[in-house]
């Protein structure tokens, strides 16, 4: 919402400069945006006379003017064809900066003559959009005077209006508030009605009271449109608004004044005397139109609109044909021009949602449709008839009708009981009653003091429904520098911290990977629907009916995807070897149990070449900060299984695993992706991941003493037995290993292997594991036969899963 | 010269010039060995007359300790030169890389998160979370968004496909203030929580992506009114930003879920890209605010009658931006490897009150 400091002052007595206006604003809650002062940037530019204009020695098109300034004459080039001798225009001296160049004027020559200034045109001086020429004003200005003044410049507070503060959007509601906040005093002019002379010839039929409960209007008729005086185009123009001719300036007028939308009909272009306000229709199946189609209008924006039976419609022709919206827009075909003589003038109250919804529908906003979306003050409806009356009157002339007044305006808010006790209660505020009720009744607010107080609520605020309402209108008026500070009574940290054992986890996985060389990534929850399928998602559940863009229309089955493509994304600008993590919610359906949250990391194995050789497999690389990161987790990874060859279908068949605590709790799948995928994703592979489901990962139970246990440590000294085994191709290694780890728990501390070999000596199909076998006396030093008892214990045991001592 | 002082001079002098410990060893044996000259004395000496080996047995000891002596420091010599020689060989060119490693990094986001769960556990709080999906109901109706108002539209809500047998329209939530609502409706008062996830709003552009980061806060107890509320976001304010002070003001606002509302500005310059506090004259809003509306208590089981208390909320993101002098937020989402090694944060430096926040 736009106003200038006149139009405001119409309203508040004050000296108040625009700056001071401006903050006394913000600090009541009308949240200034910005201030702009034309002033300021005119400040160099006076008026001048031209005393003679000569023909450029170097160029047909310029000529070389003689101009009487405030600096006394001076020579200007100038290439304006208006250019001529005894103009009045605008002159800017050498280093002004013309806001419409965006160039500060320096003294140079011209096609061979210097020009000292510049002669402007309105477009340069950002007054309009375009001129033909300099500016040609009147004789009767003297040379020097500022254009400021000239042009009736001013400054322009332009503001966000809450949601709530529908009567924020008239100068004469911004002006009420400041003046209780102590700007100035307030002098709103009061309204005279104007007697009708004859009845209305025009009558009213409410059909939908629901949408529009009522309506008054009057016929004026005898008028004389046609161009808006200065001072009514001047403040239009000030804040933005095309003046257009006398009758839509006047309603455009009230509507910024008094936040009172208003409407005007072209008489003569009615059919009929009666108007009809009822919801939309559609019609029944006749020649060439189907059932069910939907009226239209045309409306003023030249555009046609399908209206349904949600919106409001006013119609003439005994209500068959549709001439406007109610409270949004009017139609085409009874707008008022230049010839109209006669005309309707409109102030009604529609529903805000409707009003809103109606906007909403047919992306139609206009100044009437924002206002009554927020809600009207409906006590406006004749006051706010009777102020463009006089106003048509004054400017246009003819004659006033009676008013004819149809339904009846919503009531008008309930007072209700209030304790001012409530100010220091919800605010901490000590102000007397007195003071209370002063602001109270500064806003419009009736205060009866009683034991309660009952305090009733102007027409136009009918945001205020309760003593918290109440309280803030005192608070934000006294204002909220008053408020005092007080410490929160001190509960100290909770002595097991903050943290639920998920989020602690959360945190040390991020610190945990962070370390062991990821980069930490946040994308978006959402992904593109084709590339959540490929992921086992992109059901219809979790696409958005309203995307941000084509690519981000369903959420995320796994945070896998986004990490692939910012991969692909750093490969493209010549990063390829990309370590990337992200912790955050996956989504498996729409409600509130469907989410969960994962640790999901990355690895582009593009490690650039290294003089000692290369560097270990990327993928056990990728396995040992899996299997680091869930021990630092507290997952039981002494118990894990590790499965391999079931992965879901994104994942590299032969080359991923999964770690679960049975078939039905999988806990984490890692490895390297499909090609397939990849692809997909326009990703150049490999790429090796893993994905965690933290939801998944039990919590180590809690114990009830912090005390970790007296810890063994053998006094002996471990030995070690290396053993070779020759193990079929496809038999996992992971099973031998556990099995010869679990031939003697006692005594086998470790089992590590050292090296695979297949080749000579090893039969096809076959592969020779070698291990090394950490074995940890306990009681007493082993004898040979005790280790040779061990021996066969393990070669029993690797027997079990089909390994033979290698020869 | 006696012959035992000829002897020794000749051995010292073959000491002295053996070039290798085989040499010092070959010399040893010719002297001290048992058919060596200095053994053939001391035998010699059990032949001796006892005046005789009186006079000649302390000479014979003494020649073969010297000799012994010199014999163990050519040996000695030797060895160190060899070590050293070979110590020489071995040289390495240590200019060589050696393998670079990955710096890993936490985002800025997820760093100021913890910043912010740092100090607000310090005052109490405790951290709830809730879905990101959520209800029309936690994220509007018991927030005291009247159905089909506008205020609605000013949050440019995500909605998922409606349920095709219900026709309930889930939508992505717009604030964390749902999990406010989930915390009233399962903890009795008094509450002190603070509420750190995901938000979503349909807006992009320089200065909105459509998801973004809130931490929101909420207490709730008897008698905490809109000063405990101004001491405790002062206070924040000034321990995110590691100050003692920030020049703060509170500004009415408007929200449905508040009631008084407010917003909290910041002084401070921003002219050549780095936010300095308390300096020069613009104001900047960093939060919203207000004590909770009691529509809201009533929506969520709290008898406003007897408890009240405010919310707070903020953007994590730009928090993060502000502090940290980072330009724009569109590349925070964007995973770039060169971004998030010049923005991250060690993973040594959790915020902690010993080493500071930052």
């Amino acid at each position: 919402m736009k106003f200038t400091l006149s139009w405001l002052k119409e309203h508040l007595d004050t000296a108040a400069e625009i700056d001071a206006v401006a903050e006394a604003m913000t600090m009541a809650g009308l949240e200034v945006e910005e201030v702009h002062d034309p002033v300021a940037a005119l400040a160099p530019f006076t008026v001048a006379r031209i005393v003679s204009a000569g023909r450029h020695p170097n160029a047909d098109r310029l000529q070389v003017c003689q101009v009487d300034t405030v600096d006394g004459m001076k020579e200007i080039v100038c290439g304006a064809p208006n250019a001529r001798a005894g103009l009045t225009t605008i002159y800017a001296p050498i280093g002004a900066y013309v806001p419409g160049l965006g160039v500060t004027l320096v003294e140079k020559p011209v096609r061979g003559v210097v020009s000292h200034g510049m002669l402007c045109s309105a477009a340069e001086l950002q007054l309009s959009s375009e001129s033909d020429g300099i500016l040609e004003l009147d004789d009767d200005l003297q040379v020097g005077q500022p254009a400021a003044g000239v042009f009736g410049a001013e400054p322009v507070i332009d503001f966000e209006v809450t949601p709530n503060r529908s009567d924020w959007l008239g100068v004469a509601g911004i002006a009420r508030d400041l003046a209780a906040a102590g700007v100035g005093t307030l002098k709103t002019p009061a309204i005279e009605p104007v007697a009708g002379t004859f009845p209305s010839p025009v009558s009213v039929r409410l059909e939908a009271p629901e949408m529009c409960p009522v309506f008054a209007g009057r016929v004026i008729r005898g008028v004389r449109n046609g161009p808006s005086p200065d001072w009514l185009q001047h403040r239009l123009t000030a804040i933005g608004l095309r003046p257009i001719n006398r009758l839509v300036d006047i309603t455009n007028l009230v509507s910024y004044d008094r936040a009172r939308p208003l409407h005007v009909y072209d008489m003569a272009k009615l059919v009929g005397a009666e108007i009809v306000v009822r919801g939309g229709q559609t019609s029944e199946a006749a020649a060439g139109i189907a059932a069910g189609t939907p009226e239209h209008l045309i409306a003023l924006d030249g555009k046609t609109y399908a209206v349904d039976a949600s919106m409001c419609v006013i119609a003439d022709a005994a209500g068959e044909r549709p001439i406007g919206l109610g409270g949004v827009m009017g139609g085409e075909s009874t707008g008022c021009s230049d010839e109209t003589v006669d005309v309707f003038v409109e102030s009604a109250w529609f529903d805000p949602i409707v009003t809103a919804q109606t906007g909403r529908t047919l992306s139609l906003n206009s100044d009437a449709q924002y206002r009554f979306a927020r809600g009207v003050d409906p006590a406006s409806v004749v006051p706010g008839l009777e102020l463009a009356t006089r106003l048509i009157l004054d400017l246009c002339g003819g004659e006033a009708s009676e008013i004819v007044l149809a339904g009846q305006a919503p009531a008008d808010p309930a007072g209700f009981a209030f304790d001012p006790a409530r100010v220091a209660a919800l605010t901490g505020l000590s102000l007397t009653d007195d003071r209370i009720a002063e602001i109270l009744a500064a806003l419009g607010f009736e205060v009866r003091r009683g034991a309660p107080w009952t305090v009733t609520p102007p027409s136009w605020r009918r945001d205020v429904e309760g003593a918290a309402d109440l309280v803030e209108e005192i608070a934000r008026i006294e204002g909220y520098d008053e408020l005092p500070s007080t410490p929160l009574p001190d509960l100290g940290a909770p002595a097991r911290g903050v943290l639920n054992p998920r989020q602690a986890r959360v945190r040390t996985a991020r610190r945990a990977l962070a370390a062991m060389g990821y980069a930490e990534a946040v994308t978006w929850s959402f992904t593109k629907r084709s590339t959540a399928a490929l992921f086992g998602g992109g059901g219809d559940r979790l696409a958005l009916e309203n995307p941000i863009a084509a690519d981000l229309d369903c959420m995320r089955p796994s945070a896998l995807p986004n990490l692939i493509e910012a991969a692909a994304r750093n490969a493209a600008r010549g990063h390829p070897d990309a370590a990337l993590f992200e912790i955050g919610p996956i989504y498996l359906d729409d409600s509130p149990t469907g989410q969960r949250t994962v640790i999901a990391g990355l690895l582009a194995p593009k490690s650039p070449r290294h003089w000692g050789g290369a560097a270990e497999d990327a993928l056990f690389a990728l396995k040992g900060d899996l299997m680091a990161l869930l021990d630092e987790l507290g997952a039981p990874v002494a118990s894990l299984q590790l499965v391999q060859g079931q992965n879901r279908d994104w994942w590299h068949p032969g080359r991923s695993a999964r770690l679960q605590l049975g078939p039905k709790n999988v806990m984490a799948e890692f490895g390297a992706l499909h090609p397939r995928v990849l692809k997909a994703l326009d990703a150049d592979g490999p790429m090796l991941a893993f994905e965690i489901v933290l939801d998944a990962v039990p919590e180590p139970r809690g114990k009830a003493s912090k005390a970790r246990g007296s810890a063994s440590l053998a006094p002996l000294m471990p030995l070690t037995r290396d053993f070779a085994f020759l193990v079929e191709e496809g038999r996992a290694t992971g099973d031998l290993l556990r099995a010869v780890a679990g031939a003697d728990k006692a005594l086998i501390a470790e089992v590590r292997v050292f090296d695979i070999y297949r080749g000579p000596g090893v039969p096809e199909g076959m592969k020779s594991v070698a291990l090394e076998v950490v074995v940890q006396p306990r009681e007493a030093t082993l004898a040979e036969a005790d280790i040779e008892a061990l021996s066969t214990k393990i070669v029993t045991a690797a027997g079990m899963v089909g390994a033979t001592l290698r020869g | 010269m006696t012959d035992l002082a000829q002897l020794e001079l000749d051995l010292i002098n073959a000491i002295g010039a053996a070039e290798t410990a085989a040499a010092v060893e070959e010399l040893r044996v010719a002297a001290l060995g048992k058919q060596g000259s200095i053994s053939g004395l001391l035998k010699g000496m059990g032949a001796m007359s006892p005046e005789e080996r009186r006079e000649r047995g302390p000479m014979i000891n003494g020649l073969r300790d010297r000799v012994s002596a010199a014999l163990a420091a050519r040996k000695a010599e030797l060895e160190a030169a060899e070590l050293d020689a070979r110590l020489k060989a071995e040289h390495v060119d240590l200019t060589l890389p050696s393998r670079p490693r990955r710096k890993g990094s936490v985002h800025p986001t997820m760093q100021v998160m913890d910043e912010m769960v740092a100090i607000f556990a310090d005052m109490g709080f405790a951290v709830a979370e809730g879905p990101d999906i959520e209800d029309d109901f936690h994220n509007f109706t018991a927030l005291n968004f009247p159905p089909k108002h506008p205020a609605r539209e000013m949050h440019d809500t995500f909605f998922l496909t409606p349920d095709p047998e219900t026709g309930e329209r889930k939508v992505l939530r717009t604030h964390t203030s749902p999990v406010q609502v989930r915390t009233m409706q399962s903890q009795k008062p008094p509450i002190r929580i603070i509420a750190p996830g995901r938000t979503f709003r349909k807006d992009s552009d320089a200065t909105h992506t459509p998801m973004f980061h809130q931490v929101e806060g909420l207490v709730i107890d008897k008698g905490v009114h809109m000063g405990h509320l101004k001491w405790t976001l002062e206070t924040f304010v000034a321990r995110f930003f590691e100050v003692d002070d920030v020049d703060a003001r509170f500004r009415p606002h408007h929200f449905p879920f508040t009631e008084p509302s407010a917003e909290m500005d910041i002084r401070c310059d921003r002219s050549g890209g780095e936010l300095k506090l308390n300096e020069g004259d613009g104001w900047m809003e960093i939060l919203g605010c207000g004590m909770v509306h009691p529509n809201v208590l009533r929506n969520c089981g709290i008898d406003p009658d007897e408890y009240q208390g405010f919310a707070f909320g903020m953007g994590v993101d730009r928090l993060a931006m502000l502090k940290y002098g980072i330009p724009d937020l569109r590349p925070m989402f964007e995973a770039d490897t060169r971004w998030l090694a010049h923005y991250g944060f060690s993973a040594f430096q959790a915020p902690n009150p010993a080493s500071g926040l930052s």
